[in-house]
């Protein structure tokens, strides 16, 4: 089935360009990334809370 | 130390997940509502055994077949961006999403494609009874899918159920009912599922009115028309309903979300509600300045909607930010105190722990709690920060309201001329007919932007601002994935496009 085939084609292809491309080099996980444990990431993210201010544009 | 944010980059961040929400959205909606039409239209064939019944169906089948491969897998994108743009809000709600999320894909997207298999291969392979159940599966499993995920986004409005750990950075769940079940939540999958199926019956209309004024597939178009208008004009009455819910809701839990989308800067009582109006984009908060060029007002409604009373104070966008104590309203400028209160309590308390000073942390944690309401303004420089844009909600509200009744109009058109059989010969409503599909996907997309753009500049309701929210990334690289991901996304919706207006003109099987 020619709709059927092509479908299946632009899941598969789509899926791979998501999971294994965008995933990879487009969306690091930037806390499981760049800090070893949940206490490191706790600690960066506590510090982002209480060292910045939103300023005016 | 007060350190300063790129806003360039938190821009292109919410630019970015802007776009790959508004992209999801033209898929979700269509899969959510068609998958009931096809299970009406498979219902009447089950009850009728007329094989015409079964082609119509399967034609539309082909076309819900379509949308779902293409539009399959675009939200997860989304959790992406969690993790690279938004790690700081990532982590903080960690613990909330994950439950409706895990939930969402374990049991919701399970149910869906185990019986979207049988829906799609299942002809004559299973019993009549067993494939028209699955396909009613597919129905319910798509909707719960959608449930968790809203369910999700309403959290973010109305923060409820959970308790925030100074320890952690974390919001914990608390109780799940409280999170399920909040109005917010409940308004929300209300109101987004029924308008969801007012623009699958829309697009049914849409496509179907074309093959009327090309003289084709006479007898499956009609009958297409006519489910598809009586369901369309029970959703969206219902969606009219649960609007009005949403607005109430957000009257108490987002009064400033409100206020923007009327463009009602001063508070008053009683309050009418704008029917038509072209705004002053010079007006500025507590300048002289009239807010419109010319509106027109629904004497009252705004009292109505918000309060429930004909006479209720409907608080404008000057009290919400600079506050009213006549009316007993806080403004930003007063929560920005308490906020800055709560973000050094934070940080002392942290300070404590280190130290290993018990009293100190404790009376820093009990400071926090007395101020964590206010947690989010802490981090504002002005009270104007709190202010969304009021331009665009204006503006998105009154065409997603507008388009709202005007559906509601040519649904009974559609079922008046229908039932007399006179819908080939009413070329005009045909002709006002195709174009519908664009005009609901239009109001889809207003709809979000009221929701979205009205929660700004919350990522978390007065909890955790977007500017917070969001990793500290270099704008450059963040607007070089937005004009990637533009350009995938367009190709993907190309060949949606391309290969479903292929199948429109195929058509179904003759009948």
């Amino acid at each position: 089935m020619t709709l059927g085939r092509s479908l299946w084609k632009i899941i598969i292809v789509k899926l791979v360009i998501i999971l294994f491309i965008l995933k990879i080099f487009f969306f690091p996980n930037y806390l499981k990334n760049n800090f070893d444990t949940d206490a490191a990431r706790s600690d960066h993210v506590i510090n982002e809370l209480t060292t910045r201010q939103v300023h005016s544009q | 130390m007060v350190e300063t944010i790129d806003i360039g980059m938190v821009n292109w961040s919410r630019a970015l997940f802007a776009l790959t929400a508004m992209y999801h959205w033209i898929f979700a909606p269509l899969t959510l509502g068609l998958s009931w039409i096809i299970a009406f239209y498979e219902t009447i064939y089950y009850r009728t055994g007329d094989e015409s019944w079964r082609k119509l169906t399967k034609f539309w089948m082909k076309l819900f077949g379509i949308n779902f491969a293409i539009g399959v897998a675009t939200g997860i994108i989304l959790e992406f961006e969690f993790g690279t743009n938004w790690s700081n809000y990532s982590w903080m709600v960690g613990d909330i999403f994950g439950a409706p999320l895990a939930i969402e894909g374990i049991a919701a997207f399970f149910l869906e494609s185990t019986f979207f298999a049988v829906m799609f291969f299942g002809w004559n392979r299973v019993s009549k009874r067993f494939h028209l159940v699955s396909t009613y599966m597919v129905a319910i499993g798509s909707n719960l899918s959608a449930l968790w995920i809203l369910v999700a986004n309403a959290w973010m409005q109305y923060p409820v159920g959970m308790t925030f750990n100074p320890d952690t950075a974390r919001f914990e769940m608390q109780d799940i009912m409280a999170v399920i079940f909040s109005p917010v939540a409940i308004s929300k999958f209300t109101h987004t599922t029924s308008s969801s199926f007012l623009f699958a019956s829309l697009f049914v209309v849409s496509v179907s009115s074309w093959y009327l004024l090309k003289q084709r597939h006479l007898k499956m178009a009609k009958r297409s028309i006519l489910v598809a208008s009586v369901f369309g004009l029970v959703a969206s009455l219902y969606v009219v309903f649960t609007g009005d819910e949403a607005a109430f809701q957000d009257a108490r839990h987002q009064p400033m979300k409100l206020a923007a989308f009327e463009a009602h800067y001063v508070g008053d009582s009683p309050s009418g509600l704008i029917a038509f109006g072209i705004m002053n984009p010079n007006k500025e908060l507590r300048d002289d300045r009239n807010a419109f060029y010319l509106k027109v007002k629904f004497p009252r409604m705004l009292s109505l909607l918000a309060k429930r009373t004909f006479d209720g104070y409907v608080p404008g966008l000057e009290d919400l930010i600079y506050g009213n104590p006549n009316e007993g309203i806080m403004g930003a400028v007063q929560k920005m105190k308490r906020g800055k209160i709560a973000v050094a309590s934070l940080a002392d308390y942290k300070a404590a722990k280190l130290n290993d000073d018990i009293l100190a942390s404790k009376n820093a944690l009990e400071t926090f709690r007395a101020h964590e309401a206010y947690f989010g303004y802490g981090f504002f420089e002005q009270p104007e920060q709190a202010l969304p844009s009021v331009g665009i909600m204006f503006y998105s509200f009154h065409i997603m309201a507008g388009l709202g009744f005007l559906f509601i109009l040519i649904f009974i058109l559609f079922i008046v001329f229908g039932f007399k059989d006179k819908l080939s010969q009413t070329g005009w409503l045909l002709k006002l007919g195709v174009p519908l599909f664009f005009l609901g996907f239009i109001a889809q997309e207003a709809g979000w932007l009221v929701a979205e753009v009205g929660r700004q500049p919350w990522a978390i309701q007065s909890m955790l601002p977007v500017s917070i929210a969001r990793t500290n990334l270099d704008s450059g690289t963040v607007a070089a994935t937005f004009f990637i991901f533009l350009g995938l996304f367009t190709i993907l919706l190309i060949a949606e496009i391309k290969i479903m207006l292929t199948q429109i003109q195929h058509g179904p099987e003759e009948v």
